[in-house]
C-alpha cells in the first residue's frame, strides 16, 4: 500500500505545479512567497516520509575511491577541511565516508585544516564517527590531528616541503616529532595521497597549485557542489577523483557500503538526502519548464498584437 | 617613505619567492617569509575584529539606525572572544584544542556559528527556485543552450534521470540522461571552464608581474604620497 | 518598534521558553546536562527559523540573527588565528617563557630573532585603524602582496597555464582503448555507448576545439569578424553550456544546505525523524 504520507504531499506539489501552470498560460502574476512554498514542502516530504534511491559510482568517484582501496594497509594519507557551516550539510557526508574508508584500510591519517571553522568542523567528525566506530584506534597513532593554521596557501607553500616548520605539534600541544606517524613524514612529498574536503578558497584548487603539483603528490577532492564544475579541468591528471555535491558524497557512501559491508547500518546522510533533492530538482526543472511556457505565450501574444 | 619603502618591500618578497623556485637553497628562506606572512595574516584577523568594534561602538554613540542591533553583535563578539581566549569550560589544560568539544567555544561555534552559517547560504535554495521561475527563459540560442544543459545535469544528477531514460539500449547509452550529464562535464564544461582557467591564469600572472614591478599601485590607496 | 512588534517579541519570547522546557523533558531521560542541551537545540532552531524569516520580508528577528553572527563569527577566527598561528608558531620561537605559560614546546635558533619582523609588521597593519599613522598599514600590506604575487605567479603559471594548455592536445584520432584502427574499424564499431570509441572522440573533439574556441573568445584584441568571428561564436555556445553545468550545480547544492538545515528542524527540535 502507497505511504499516505508521501502521496499527500506529492498531489498537493504536482496540483499545485498545475495550478501554477495554468496562472502562467493566463499570463498571471505569482508571488514569490509561493514559491517558497513549493521548495520548502518538495524538500521537507521526503525528509519526514524517507525515499532512497539505489546510488552508482561515476568514474570521477571511483577513481577516488579504487585510488583508497588499493593504497596498501598503513598508508599515509592527509586529509584537509577546509570548509565551513555554510558548505558543511553538502561536504561533511563526504569527510565521514573518506576517514571510514581510510580507517577501515588502516590507513594512518594526518587532519588538518586551512579554515578556523574547519578545526570545529574536524572535532565533530572525530568525536561522532571516527571514535564511536573506530573505538580501538588510538590518537597519534593511528591518526592525528594537527589542527588549523592561519595564512591559506602561505601555509600550504610551508608544508610542501617542511610539515614541522608549520605544525611543530599537533592540536593539543604534543610535539610532532613524538608522533609515530611523523616518523617517515617530512613533508607532503611523504604521504601517499591528499583528500581536501571543501569549497571555497583555500580549497581544492590550492592545493592543486601548491602542493599537488610542484610536490607530484595524488590529490583527490571532496568538493561542495557549486565549485565542482571548476575542478574538471584539473581531473584526471592534476587530481585523482572528485565528490561533488551530495550526490558525490551519496556515490561514495554507496561504494563504501558495497566494498565494506560493516558500514551498513552506519548514517549515511548523502544517500538519505538525495530523496529530498531529487524531488526539489525536479519541482525547479517544472517551474523552469512552466516559466518558458508562459514566456512563449507571452511572446506570441505580443507578435499576434 | 609612504610610496617607496612599501614598493620595495613588494619587489624583494615577490622576487625572492619567484627566484627561489629556480635556486633550492633559497627554499628555507622562502618558507620563513611564507611563515611571516601566516602570522600577519593573523594581525589581519585582528584588524577586522577591530574594525568592527570599531564600527558598532560609533554606531552605538551615534544612535544611528538599528543601533540596538550592535550591542547584540558587541555581545556576540566579547562573549565568544572571552570563551576563546581564556578558554572558558575547556575539558584539558592551557595546551587542550580551544573548539576541543565540551568547551563554552565550541559549544556556542556549534549552537551559534553552525545553524546560522549553514541557513544564511540555505537561503539561496528559495531564490535560485524562484529566478528559475521568472528569469530562466529559452530566449535566444545561446540562452536555449544554457538551458538545456542546466536541464540535463539538475535530471542528470538524481536517480530520476535514469529512471525516464533506463529503457534506452545499451548501444545508444550515451542518451541515458546521467551519461549525458557526465559528458557534458567531462567534455564542453571542461573546455569551458580550461578555457576560463587559461585567460584567468594568464591574468593572475600579468597581475603579479605589474604589482612586483610596482606597476600596479592600487594597493596603497588613494593617498600616494 | 511598535506596539504589534513587541507582542510578536512576546509570543516569540513565549515559545521559546515552551520549546526548552519541552526539549529537556524529552532529553531528561538520555542526559545529565538536559536543560542546558535543551536551550541549545532550541536557540539552534530559532536561530535557524530567524534566518527563515527573511523570506517573509526583513524583520528584527532576522537583524537579531544577522548581527549575532557577524559577531561571534568574528571573534571566532580572531581566537582560533592567536591560538593556532601565534601560539603555536610564534611565541616558541620567540620566548621560553611563554612558552612554557602556554605548554608549548619552545623552539630555540639564532635565527629566531627574525619573527620579530611579522611582529612589528603586525603591529603596523593595525594602525590602520587610526587615522594619523593610517599609512604605516602600507609596509606590512606590501609583504602581503609581494608573498601573494611571488607564491601565484609561479604556480599560476606553471598548474593554470602550462598543465592546461598540454592536457588540452588530446589524440583527436583516439587513444587506449579505442586506438584508431582505420576507417574501416571506425565504421563497423560505430555505436552511441557512453564507453565506446565515438564517445570518446567526440570527447576530444569538443575538448579541444572548446578549448581553442573559448580562448579565442576572450581575445578581444582582434575584432570578432569572419574566421575569427566564427571561432568566437563557438567559444560563447561551449561557455554557455559551461554556465548551464555551473548552474545545474548551484541549484543541487543549495538544495543540499536547505535539506540539512530542514533535517535539523525535524530531527534535532521536533524529533519528528529518528
Amino acid at each position: 500500500m502507497p505511504n499516505v504520507g508521501v502521496l499527500v504531499p506529492l498531489v498537493a506539489i504536482f496540483g499545485g505545479l498545475i495550478w501554477l501552470l495554468v496562472r502562467a498560460i493566463r499570463g498571471r502574476e505569482v508571488e514569490r512567497r509561493v514559491i517558497f512554498m513549493f521548495i520548502f514542502v518538495a524538500v521537507a516530504t521526503p525528509i519526514l516520509f524517507p525515499i532512497t534511491f539505489q546510488e552508482h559510482a561515476t568514474p570521477v568517484v571511483k577513481n577516488l575511491f579504487d585510488r583508497i582501496e588499493n593504497l596498501p594497509s598503513g598508508s599515509t594519507i592527509l586529509m584537509s577541511f577546509d570548509f565551513d557551516p555554510a558548505m558543511a550539510p553538502e561536504v561533511q557526508p563526504m569527510a565521514n565516508a573518506l576517514s571510514r574508508h581510510c580507517l577501515a584500510r588502516e590507513h594512518k591519517i594526518v587532519f588538518m585544516c586551512l579554515w578556523a571553522t574547519g578545526q570545529s568542523l574536524l572535532n565533530t567528525t572525530l568525536e561522532y564517527v571516527i571514535r564511536p566506530d573506530f573505538p580501538h584506534l588510538v590518537d597519534g597513532v593511528d591518526f592525528v590531528n594537527v589542527g588549523y593554521k592561519a595564512g591559506n596557501e602561505g601555509v600550504l607553500n610551508v608544508i610542501v616541503s617542511d610539515f614541522k616548520k608549520m605544525f611543530p605539534t599537533d592540536v593539543n600541544g604534543v610535539p610532532l616529532d613524538g608522533v609515530e606517524i611523523f616518523d617517515k613524514v617530512g613533508s607532503c612529498k611523504d604521504f601517499d595521497l591528499i583528500l581536501t574536503v571543501g569549497g571555497g578558497r583555500p580549497g581544492p584548487k590550492e592545493w592543486v597549485l601548491f602542493v599537488g603539483d610542484p610536490a607530484d603528490v595524488p590529490i583527490g577532492a571532496g568538493v561542495a557542489a557549486v565549485v565542482a564544475p571548476q575542478l574538471y579541468p584539473y581531473y584526471p591528471r592534476q587530481v585523482i577523483g572528485i565528490l561533488g555535491g551530495i550526490k558525490g558524497a551519496a556515490e561514495y557512501e554507496s561504494e563504501l557500503v558495497k566494498t565494506h559491508p560493516r558500514f551498513e547500518n552506519m548514517e549515511k546522510p548523502g544517500l538519505r538526502m538525495m530523496g529530498p533533492q531529487t524531488l526539489a530538482h525536479v519541482v525547479i526543472l517544472a517551474f523552469i519548464v512552466i516559466g518558458n511556457i508562459a514566456f512563449f505565450r507571452g511572446r506570441r501574444g505580443k507578435k499576434t498584437e | 617613505m609612504r610610496q617607496l619603502v612599501p614598493l620595495t618591500i613588494t619587489f624583494c618578497v615577490g622576487t625572492l619567492l619567484i627566484v627561489s623556485v629556480f635556486i633550492p637553497p633559497l627554499g628555507d628562506l622562502e618558507r620563513t617569509f611564507t611563515l611571516w606572512f601566516d602570522i600577519i595574516a593573523v594581525f589581519a584577523f585582528f584588524l577586522g575584529g577591530g574594525n568592527l568594534l570599531r564600527v558598532h561602538i560609533n554606531k552605538l554613540r551615534r544612535r544611528k539606525t538599528d543601533w540596538g542591533f550592535s550591542i547584540v553583535t558587541l555581545a556576540g563578539f566579547s562573549t565568544m572572544l572571552a570563551a576563546g581566549l581564556f578558554k572558558i569550560g575547556n575539558p584539558g589544560d592551557i595546551a587542550t584544542a580551544v573548539d576541543a568539544p565540551g568547551s563554552m567555544f565550541y559549544t556556542i561555534f556549534d549552537s551559534v556559528v553552525v545553524p546560522l552559517g549553514s541557513t544564511m547560504y540555505s537561503l539561496l535554495a528559495f531564490f535560485v527556485a524562484s529566478a528559475s521561475y521568472r528569469a530562466f527563459r529559452a530566449k535566444n540560442r545561446e540562452a536555449t543552450l544554457l538551458l538545456v544543459a542546466a536541464f540535463i545535469i539538475l535530471l542528470g544528477r538524481t536517480p530520476f534521470g535514469l529512471m525516464l531514460t533506463e529503457w534506452v539500449p545499451d548501444s545508444f547509452s550515451l542518451l541515458q540522461i546521467p551519461n549525458l550529464a557526465i559528458w557534458i562535464m567531462n567534455s564542453p564544461n571542461l573546455a569551458g571552464q580550461r578555457a576560463i582557467m587559461i585567460g584567468i591564469g594568464l591574468g593572475v600572472i600579468s597581475m603579479s608581474l605589474r604589482l612586483i614591478l610596482g606597476i600596479e599601485r592600487s594597493y596603497l590607496g588613494g593617498d600616494n604620497a | 518598534m511598535n506596539r504589534s512588534t513587541y507582542i510578536v517579541v512576546g509570543v516569540v519570547v513565549v515559545l521559546f521558553l515552551i520549546s526548552w522546557i519541552l526539549k529537556a523533558v524529552s532529553l531528561s531521560g538520555e542526559d545529565d546536562g538536559y536543560i542546558l542541551r535543551g536551550f541549545l537545540i532550541t536557540m539552534s532552531a530559532f536561530l535557524t527559523l530567524a534566518i527563515f524569516s527573511f523570506l517573509y520580508r526583513d524583520n528584527p528577528f532576522y537583524k537579531f540573527a544577522e548581527h549575532l553572527f557577524v559577531g561571534v563569527s568574528a571573534a571566532f577566527w580572531m581566537t582560533q588565528g592567536f591560538w593556532s598561528t601565534i601560539v603555536g608558531n610564534l611565541i616558541p620561537r620567540l620566548s621560553a617563557g611563554l612558552s612554557g605559560f602556554f605548554m608549548v614546546p619552545h623552539q630555540p635558533s639564532p635565527w629566531n630573532i627574525s619573527y620579530w619582523i611579522p611582529v612589528i609588521l603586525g603591529i603596523l597593519l593595525l594602525m590602520r585603524l587610526s587615522a594619523k599613522y593610517g599609512w604605516l598599514s602600507r609596509w606590512p600590506l606590501a609583504l602581503i602582496v609581494g608573498t601573494t604575487a611571488g607564491l601565484n605567479f609561479v604556480r599560476y603559471l606553471r598548474s593554470d597555464f602550462i598543465v592546461q594548455v598540454s592536457s588540452t592536445f588530446v589524440p583527436l584520432l583516439g587513444r587506449e582503448p579505442h586506438q584508431w584502427q582505420g576507417a574501416g574499424a571506425f565504421v563497423s564499431q560505430l555505436d552511441l555507448s557512453a564507453t565506446g570509441q565515438l564517445a570518446a572522440l567526440l570527447t576530444n573533439w569538443v575538448i579541444f576545439v572548446g578549448v581553442f574556441c573559448g580562448i579565442v573568445y576572450f581575445f578581444f584584441s582582434k575584432e570578432h569578424t569572419g574566421v575569427f568571428g566564427r571561432a568566437s561564436r563557438v567559444g560563447i555556445w561551449v561557455l554557455m553550456i559551461t554556465f548551464g553545468a555551473s548552474f545545474g550545480y548551484t541549484v543541487m547544492g543549495r538544495i543540499s544546505l536547505l535539506v540539512g538545515r530542514v533535517t535539523f528542524l525535524f530531527r534535532d527540535w521536533l524529533e519528528l525523524i529518528s
